[in-house]
């Protein structure tokens, strides 16, 4: 079947959607494959976008009070950022947008809705989702909610600056109206996924090909399927806080406000009565199963790669579906472990720490199977095989680290440290960013028709490796250290004052040696920078100059997502799929060839 | 390119696509709500003894509006089996009545609202409290010492025109309907005042108002919960109307040509009209009774 298929030219991919002309066909689409695109374009983009606010902070902390070079009088021109120089006001903001830009508007989006819109009905042989409109509006949504977010640094008084979290009441007195557009924005993001989540949910429910039962999913379908559960019915309870945290702000309602609530010493004007634990509470029980819509899909790409490219079946593949259901449903009971420092009772304390230790059980056996898959293969180490077997050990260095965290007494001492930084960092980004940057390598050819290259693909992965783990290493000593993680000035103001009233050995000040160490993440910073550019070049490059696929099958994968013509065309599949096997038939003894697609009927 | 499954179900699942779909939003909508009605435990939970509001709504138009959301749930399946029955003309007559009761409720809704809106409570300098209300206010024109009464309240002052027309007129005097009290606790529990509470007109100077609002959604937790939980309650009440009319109005000429399927859209907003009416079987008890 695929030998019939020739690789499709970029000339002819606009031939498979004549109906509608430019607007309907890439900006008003309802095909699955383009919103991918779209949601996966914008994504990096904010990606991108995330990741400057983050380098500009990175040289405010090693440089405090000094101009950006470079960006400094773009800053003040824009910003109105005096002489370029990132104020205590300014870092906040950059805080609480880089962390709210990278989670709900590159991350989710790019792992969850990109690669899912574009793989997740292939992979099971549908011709779209099952709500293709629905789907249309879950982009346009994410699209407006980013729009607001983006806007909210040109309004007067600048976008939200009370973290990504927005805890109130600090969120809700501070004047500026960032907040309010921050919660409008949210409102419109989780939207966005809420649409998502029904569509991929009722998508694989209902349109799975004939023959594609549920063991015989790829386990990157099972991963998105938990995912979207956990969007589904986690993040309402953060609608639902947003929008009281809103009507605190715009209503003047006290339902995070206390009695009793001074701001900038007078009394505030408000009811009180309300709670700020209610909403850490509502916060955080989106906050921890959305730790896990970071990283599961992250995991089914690990999964599909390690299996194309050690020709082996996944080892353990049932316990790798039971183990991400366990771990979908665990992550609802776990999110008090944010909380040890608000005076949590000792039983409270104690349910959540037994929970947090026993959701790390099913994360391991899913590790540990991807693992013990790479035993005994003649491994292909391509670039996006380079990037996943990179994934593997750290998101281990990142799960473990997390592990003291989540016992109260050790988190009493490392709470609101660079060490959680460190952590978190490791998870998310040489763990899932690392597994998305896989999944680009590994479906760009499915995609475009164009492999991407090799050897760039190899210096932006090694490069990246490296300079990942000079940045976010260090930072656990920094974190032991007792360096806090919100001090605009990387702790320079703190240290100096208690140094210098008893000596450099008290506690609470920081050695001239862990102040230095900003420096150098600073650098390391500026290495990751630029270690993407080749990427940023080379995906564009190969959309249109890129080495020919050869085949619609060019890894030679079992899946049915490379069982299509290339691009897939509106509908996907030329004649509907049946399926006759489990996904990773790879290596099968006595037959031809070393993978047996899903869909090749029994001999 | 044709979806499967849009109007006959999956054999092996017994659903079609958007009953999937219907279901998992609902479940969402569950834990929005629930995470609303959790805000209500904890809220009310750590109120202080004696100052959670008790009988602040009015239980007979609660009642009736329960009725009317009950009265509407029975007539969309009405509407929907009339449908597979092949009745087009009794489903029109049913979901006329569906959409005539979400009227209504609105109605009551918005009436219950005003109520609460011009219902003010005013800390007095005596270290009293009037509550009641509001029928009329004086204002005095700060630089003619004109005397203005006006039908609603404008605050403790206001200006109209701007630049040099600007006229600045501060309260003089205010009239409430309601009485005045010692103890701020007795307008909280009305339940437990075992007197009848005699209503009657009575004026209050501005020199003696330390601080006066009405029952907003700022006035305390009560009211911000009562109006955030039914406001968002109304959109959907909104919301699913408008579905529900276009489906009785334009959307019905599905009719003639794939009625299984308009069948199908009937019985979707029919399951979504009965979550709204679900949420308020829970809000009416929450905040009318309780």
């Amino acid at each position: 079947m695929q030998a019939t298929h020739a690789v499709s030219h970029s000339g002819t991919h606009e031939a498979h959607h004549e109906q509608g002309g430019f607007w309907r066909t890439y900006i008003f689409s309802t095909d699955h494959k383009i919103i991918g695109i779209q949601y996966g374009i914008t994504s990096l983009c904010f990606l991108l976008f995330g990741f400057c606010l983050m380098l500009m902070m990175r040289w405010q902390i090693a440089h405090p009070g000094q101009p950006v070079p470079l960006v400094g009088p773009l800053l003040e021109h824009v910003l109105g950022a005096s002489k370029g120089i990132i104020s205590a006001d300014l870092y906040n903001m950059f805080g609480a947008m880089h962390g709210t830009i990278m989670i709900f508007l590159g991350v989710v989006p790019l792992a969850f809705a990109a690669f899912g819109n574009y793989v997740v009905p292939l992979m099971i042989g549908a011709p779209d989702m099952a709500f293709p409109r629905v789907n249309m509006a879950s982009y346009q949504a994410y699209l407006v909610g980013g729009i607001i977010m983006f806007t909210s640094f040109f309004i007067p008084g600048g976008p939200a600056q009370a973290g990504w979290t927005s805890y109130s009441p600090l969120a809700t007195s501070i004047a500026s109206n960032g907040q309010t557009f921050w919660l409008i924005g949210m409102v419109f993001l989780i939207t966005s996924s809420l649409l998502g989540a029904v569509n991929f949910i009722a998508t694989i429910i209902q349109l799975r090909a004939p023959g594609m039962t549920w063991m015989r999913l790829p386990f990157f379908v099972w991963a998105q399927f938990v995912t979207a559960f956990l969007l589904l019915l986690a993040f309402p309870p953060l609608e639902a806080a947003s929008i009281m945290q809103l009507m605190d702000k715009v209503a003047h309602t006290s339902f995070f406000l206390p009695t009793g609530l001074a701001v900038g010493g007078a009394l505030a004007n408000v009811s009180g009565g309300g709670s700020p634990l209610l909403w850490q509470h509502l916060f955080w029980f989106l906050g921890h199963p959305e730790v896990y819509v970071l990283i599961l899909p992250a995991m089914g790409i690990v999964a599909e790669i390690i299996a194309n490219n050690t020709r082996k079946p996944i080892w353990g593949y049932k316990s790798l579906v039971y183990s991400a259901l366990v771990v979908g449903f665990l992550s609802f009971i776990v999110w008090a472990h944010h909380m040890y420092m608000t005076g949590m009772g000792v039983k409270i304390a104690t349910f959540f720490q037994t929970t947090t230790m026993i959701i790390s059980i099913p994360s391991v056996i899913i590790l540990t199977c991807l693992f013990i898959s790479l035993w005994g293969g003649s491994i292909r180490f391509n670039t996006p095989m380079l990037f996943v077997m990179a994934f593997l050990p750290m998101f281990g260095i990142g799960g473990l680290t997390g592990l003291p965290l989540g016992l109260s007494y050790i988190d009493l001492h490392l709470h609101d440290t660079y060490y959680v930084i460190a952590h978190f960092h490791y998870i998310v980004a040489p763990g899932t960013i690392f597994a998305l940057f896989a999944g680009i390598y590994y479906w760009f050819p499915k995609a475009t028709g164009r492999m991407m290259n090799e050897f760039w693909g190899k210096v932006h992965f090694w490069l990246s490796l490296i300079f990942m783990n000079l940045i976010f290493q260090p930072m656990f000593g920094q974190g032991m250290a007792g360096m806090l993680r919100r001090m605009s000035d990387g702790g320079a103001n703190y240290s100096a004052a208690v140094n210098s009233r008893a000596g450099a050995d008290v506690i609470g000040g920081l050695s001239d040696y862990v102040m230095h160490l900003h420096t150098y993440i600073l650098w390391a910073a500026v290495g990751l920078a630029i270690a993407q550019i080749p990427f940023i070049i080379n995906f564009f490059w190969s959309i249109k100059g890129g080495k020919p696929a050869g085949s619609d099958n060019p890894w030679h994968a079992t899946t049915l997502e490379w069982q299509t013509p290339t691009p897939p065309p509106h509908g996907n599949f030329a004649v509907e799929p049946h399926v006759y096997r489990g996904p990773y038939e790879y290596s099968v003894p006595g037959h031809s060839t070393d993978f047996t697609p899903q869909n090749e009927p029994e001999k | 390119m044709e979806i499967p499954y849009t109007v006959q179900p999956r054999p092996d699942t017994g659903l079609y696509n958007a009953k999937v779909g219907i279901w998992l939003f609902l479940a969402s909508e569950v834990m929005l709500f629930g995470a609303l009605f959790s805000a209500y435990i904890l809220l009310r939970v750590g109120a202080p003894d004696g100052y959670w509001p008790e009988g602040w709504l009015n239980v007979p138009l609660g009642t009736l509006n329960t009725l009317v959301l009950i009265t509407s749930s029975i007539t969309t399946v009405m509407a929907w089996a009339s449908l597979k029955m092949g009745r087009f003309s009794r489903f029109k007559v049913y979901h006329a009545i569906t959409l005539i009761c979400a009227v209504t409720f609105l109605c009551i809704k918005s009436s219950e609202y005003h109520d609460k809106w011009i219902h003010y409570e005013a800390t007095l300098k005596d270290g009293t409290f009037a509550d009641g209300h509001f029928r009329s206010a004086v204002y005095v024109n700060t630089a003619s010492n004109e005397k203005l009464t006006q039908k609603s309240f404008h605050g403790m002052e206001y200006t109209t025109g701007t630049g040099t027309n600007a006229q600045h007129f501060a309260l003089e005097s205010v009239t409430l309907n309601g009485h005045i009290v010692d103890d701020v606790k007795k307008l909280y529990n009305l339940h437990s005042l075992h007197e009848v509470v005699h209503h009657e007109d009575f004026t209050v100077q501005a020199s003696q108002i330390k601080r006066i609002e009405n029952y907003g959604p700022w006035h305390n937790t009560y009211t911000a919960l009562y109006f955030t939980l039914t406001g968002l309650h109304a959109l959907h009440v909104i919301g699913g109307a408008i579905v529900i009319a276009f489906l009785w109005g334009p959307g019905s000429k599905m009719w003639q040509t794939d009625p299984e399927r308009f069948t199908n859209r009937v019985e979707i907003s029919g399951l979504f009209w009965h979550f709204v009416d679900l949420v308020w079987i829970f809000l009416f008890p929450v905040l009318y009774l309780l």
